[in-house]
């Protein structure tokens, strides 16, 4: 049984991909230790920042293109879609993980806390359980038909979440004024702080784009497998 | 073969549709007219049933079109749908509700004028009258198969698709199913008739056709006996 | 009255139907819901808090997961001898189908809460008072909303095999605008604050009910047609 050239070259090229992003990610753990300053206020915990902020970028983008693909499937009924809508969901999962692990670690020394419900996080949050909610429901399913339209469904419905949940975040929080040390420390940012901020989100993109090839081609070389089995 | 004298209740054209990885339907075309019974045999397989699903507008083929009358099945096109009625391996009613109540509510469903005195009709000429305000859990298999007709013609379809209904049925029940199908044949009921068991669909039918491998292997007027066509039926699904 | 409506109030009358007379889930919610607010009780600490101030969390959680407990009947009894196909079969629009099942989830739902506010009044002794119009208001509203979505999602849950913790599972993050909103607008009509105060939830609540009952009417028929 040989597996068709397609999805193969498609995990190698991911493969690529990543590792470059990975090389990046190193990059900006440089930047971060070298170049950027170190925050007044935060000292040098305030680093992790670098790949906080980017991580949860990520997470919202894989959610926002779940949702997009999925209503794409709905109408255009194309399974390459519904495989994509796949492993954006596991590598966004990947990506909250990565940021509600580095959230508490970044909170605790500056904060005193290990949480907070501030904007970012619970939203990341939000989408964390989103994602698990999609991959169940997906586990659960054995029709691949059954399981590419109901994934559709959730993807949509989740999409439209999010707008309601920041905007109850955001009710929650003004009527409910935090102490003063919470706020994101985002209004005015050194240059250095602001390109490495940049640098960083874009390493994070294609690290995204590399790992859901990678996921992506191997979904597709499973089901050409198994269609070889199966016929 | 499509009948020539056009009136054609049912006509498939096309059909492709896939269950889970398999092709279970490939490029397959079908045309019922008023009054024809089509025995739709083969070996086990999710085929059968996806065609009667597909051709009752439950399931969408992946590509190829069903049109009833004429009028295409589509999804936006619900009033289509009246013109079939399906009996499948499932009585489709609620045990939580009588029979009688189950049968107002199709009506009802279907829009019908007075749905309860048509429920109450129906269930009288099936032969269910006394039993009309039980739950369906407590009937027989083959009464149970009788108020699932009723169900499904209650509506006065034109076509009528049947899934295996000679399963598990006594030879009385038999008996009187064959002589339902026939005479309501004769009024012009269009039938398909999804079956394993030869036997049961040489007495109804007047066309047979074979599916193997999601394709037909004949699709002919029947003619001549079971026994004489068995040989042949064996050697088209052994392929 | 149009034919949609017609359909949707057959449908749910039929729900409504099976449902007297087997009585499972409506029992089931209500002895749940009881029970949960007798935790509640015995869980806190009297001195700490006054009843007052944990109130709304606890009527509504306790809401919130009797409410899921009913949610699954609506799609249960399709499942058996399969009787979904036969409201596919009829000319019924999918959209009129949701709007049913809706309505007979929103008549389950609604008892449910109806007879738990009495109890929660009892138990924690809360004085409703002229606060009573404005909290059946609420419960209205944040009720569509998290019904809606959890319809929808009983209709998928009811495939998998296990529909009972599939369904919290997917539909707890959507209970969360809902039920924010539904506790700040509790919480300050016990506390006898003006409307102006309130605004912004009772906002957020009949948008969510707004776009989700049209967005998941219109995408039901991916969750029911093959």
């Amino acid at each position: 049984m040989t597996a068709p050239e397609g999805p193969e070259a498609l995990v190698r090229r991911g493969t690529v991909i990543t590792a470059i992003a990975l090389l990046g990610v190193a990059g900006v753990y440089v930047l971060a230790w070298g170049y950027t300053p170190i925050e007044a206020r935060q000292g040098v915990a305030q680093k992790i920042f670098y790949l906080h902020v980017p991580s949860a970028w990520s997470a919202l983008l894989a959610f926002s293109l779940v949702g997009i693909v999925s209503a794409l499937y709905l109408w255009l009924n194309d399974p390459r879609l519904d495989r994509f809508a796949a492993a954006s969901a596991e590598v966004g999962l990947a990506f909250s993980a990565v940021m509600l692990t580095t959230g508490p670690i970044w909170a605790k020394p500056i904060w005193g806390t290990w949480w907070t419900w501030d904007a970012r996080l619970t939203l990341t949050l939000f989408l964390f359980f989103l994602f698990i909610g999609y991959l169940a429901l997906r586990a659960a399913l054995q029709d691949p038909g059954e399981r590419a339209r109901f994934s559709a469904v959730i993807g949509i419905l989740g999409l439209l979440l999010v707008p309601f949940i920041h905007l109850s975040v955001y009710l929650f929080r003004t009527l409910h004024p935090q102490p003063v040390v919470l706020k994101p420390s985002r209004p005015s940012l050194p240059p250095e702080m602001l390109r490495t901020l940049l640098i960083s989100g874009a390493v994070f993109l294609v690290l995204y784009v590399g790992l859901v090839t990678i996921r992506y081609g191997l979904a597709a070389a499973e089901e050409a497998g198994e269609r070889g089995d199966a016929a | 073969m499509p009948s020539s004298d056009g009136s054609r209740l049912l006509e498939a054209t096309g059909l492709w549709r896939a269950y889970g990885r398999r092709q279970v339907l490939r490029d397959l075309d079908l045309a019922v007219a008023a009054g024809e019974a089509v025995a739709v045999a083969g070996p086990n397989g999710a085929g059968k049933t996806m065609l009667l699903r597909v051709l009752a507008g439950l399931a969408r083929p992946d590509r190829g079109e069903v049109r009833l009358e004429g009028r295409p099945l589509r999804r936006d096109a619900p009033h289509v749908r009246r013109a079939v009625g399906l009996v499948s391996h499932q009585t489709l009613l609620y045990d939580d509700l009588t029979l009688h109540e189950n049968l107002t509510f199709a009506a009802r469903l279907y829009g019908l004028p007075t749905p309860a005195a048509a429920a109450r009709a129906a269930l009288d000429e099936a032969g269910l009258g006394p039993r009309a305000d039980e739950s369906p859990r407590r009937l027989s298999r083959g009464l149970a198969q009788r108020a699932a007709i009723a169900r499904a013609l209650l509506h006065r379809p034109r076509l009528l698709l049947l899934d295996e209904p000679f399963t598990a049925l006594d030879a009385a029940a038999s008996e009187r199913l064959r002589a339902e199908l026939g005479a309501r044949r004769q009024q012009g009921l269009g039938i398909v008739l999804v079956t394993h068991q030869l036997a049961e669909a040489w007495e109804v039918a007047t066309r047979i056709a074979v599916l193997v491998e999601g394709r037909w292997a004949c699709n002919e007027a029947l003619a001549g006996s079971l026994e004489g066509f068995l040989p042949r039926y064996q050697e088209l699904i052994r392929a | 009255m149009p034919e949609w409506l017609r359909l949707a109030l057959v449908i749910a009358g039929k729900d409504l139907r099976a449902e007297l007379r087997s009585r499972t889930a409506i029992l089931s919610a209500v002895v749940f819901a009881a029970l949960v607010l007798v935790v509640f009780n015995f869980a806190r600490d009297p001195t700490a808090l006054a009843a007052v101030d944990l109130a709304p969390s606890v009527l509504w959680v306790t809401f919130a997961l009797a409410a899921m407990l009913a949610l699954n009947r609506a799609f249960t009894i399709e499942q058996e001898n399969a009787a979904l196909d036969g409201l596919l079969l009829a000319p019924v629009p999918r959209e009129a189908l949701f709007a049913g099942k809706l309505l007979a989830n929103l008549a389950f739902v609604g008892t449910v809460e109806a007879v738990t506010l009495p109890l929660f009044v009892l138990f924690f002794n809360v004085d409703l008072g002229a606060a009573l119009p404005g909290i059946i208001g609420v419960t209205a509203l944040a009720t569509v909303g998290f019904v809606t979505v959890g319809t929808i999602f009983s209709a998928m849950a009811v495939r998998t095999r296990f529909a009972e913790l599939m369904l919290p599972v997917l539909l707890l993050p959507f209970m969360v605008p809902p039920l924010i909103g539904a506790v700040q607008v509790t919480a300050r009509l016990l506390a006898g604050r003006p409307l102006s105060e309130m605004l912004g939830w009772l906002r957020l609540l009949a948008l969510y009910d707004l776009v989700f009952v049209i967005l998941c009417a219109l995408v039901f028929t991916a969750v029911v047609d093959e």
